[in-house]
């Protein structure tokens, strides 16, 4: 399932759409960290975090994941917002906790 | 920003005294040390570490060489990871003539792997002195990643980025203009009580309690 079809089935917001529509997610990597995420999500996961700053879009796009989704209700703000639509990364949002997600993703795995 | 861009730009401003402070890096400091040789302007040696909570923390020194010997042991703590130039980029290292002489291929932006708690033992056992950088910011601050500032790690000053920000702290506050693009050095409209215009004076009253 790609991140959008994802979105549209749980009703997710779609911050940006980037490349949700042509790649998987084959897998979730939880954490708010930026520098234990840039080391150690993997290609094509979905990245489940509360951090919404424009570093996130950057450490999405080195980690090469799937999308963002910022649970929990947080917002972009206009930089990062920018920034995602620059890199073509896929940030969703919902206002459910981390784990919640998960257990949602872990359904379509 | 350049570091004659930097000195020029502060003495145009007419500020006194400029702490200039990279992230994770004092590499550029001997150029900008150089380019303010024959000026009135103080330059503070500073690095801003990022440690393992991913808080940003301002680390202040008397000399140049205090802040390249701290600069050598915090570079062993920071990750493996390489720069990618077209998202974060570049990491130049310049001479006092603005030339491009080296190249810094870790990736700076990234959290070392200790926490504060190591990092002030490094900074005092290199003569420094360390303030919580914008701490009523969402990310990368002390409060914002710890949820408080710890009374254990005994700071003597506090940065807040929006002095309106109210902040429950025992000690002094300051803001900085925590410029990232030449434009963005301050007006010199934040000013310290110090006893004398120096390195030293400065950083007194940083450690005075």
């Amino acid at each position: 399932m790609t991140p959008i079809e994802f979105a549209n089935k749980h009703s997710f917001e779609i911050l940006n759409e980037g490349e949700g529509n042509e790649r998987p997610i084959n897998g979730v990597y939880c954490c708010d960290l930026l520098s234990i995420v840039m080391g150690r999500a993997k290609l094509d996961d979905a990245w489940i975090t509360v951090m919404s700053n424009v570093n996130s879009i950057a450490v999405a796009v080195l980690a090469d994941v799937s999308c963002i989704i910022l649970s929990e209700g947080m917002a972009l703000d206009d930089q990062a917002t920018q920034k995602a639509v620059e890199q073509n990364v896929c940030v969703l949002k919902s206002n459910l906790p981390t784990y919640e997600i998960a257990l949602l993703l872990k359904d379509i795995l | 920003m350049t570091p004659n861009n930097i000195v020029n730009m502060a003495l145009l401003l007419g500020l006194d005294a400029i702490a200039v402070s990279d992230h994770n890096s004092s590499l550029n400091l001997p150029a900008v040390f150089d380019a303010a040789k024959n000026t009135d302007l103080v330059i503070i040696p500073a690095i801003e570490v990022c440690t393992n909570e991913e808080v940003h923390l301002l680390c202040l020194f008397h000399s140049l060489n205090d802040v390249m010997n701290f600069n050598e042991t915090i570079y062993e703590f920071l990750p493996p990871i390489k720069n990618n130039e077209n998202v974060f980029g570049k990491q130049l290292i310049l001479d006092s003539e603005d030339n491009i002489i080296g190249k810094e291929e870790k990736l700076l932006i990234n959290a070392l792997s200790i926490g504060i708690e190591q990092l002030l033992k490094i900074s005092k056992s290199n003569n420094g002195v360390v303030i919580p950088a914008h701490v009523d910011k969402h990310s990368y601050s002390i409060i914002s990643n710890l949820g408080f500032i710890p009374e254990e790690y005994e700071f003597t000053c506090i940065e807040i980025k929006n002095p309106e920000n109210k902040i429950q702290f025992n000690g002094k506050y300051i803001t900085n203009s925590d410029a990232h693009y030449l434009e963005n050095i301050s007006e010199p409209i934040h000013f310290l009580e110090v006893k004398e215009k120096s390195i030293d004076g400065i950083m007194e009253y940083f450690k005075e309690h």
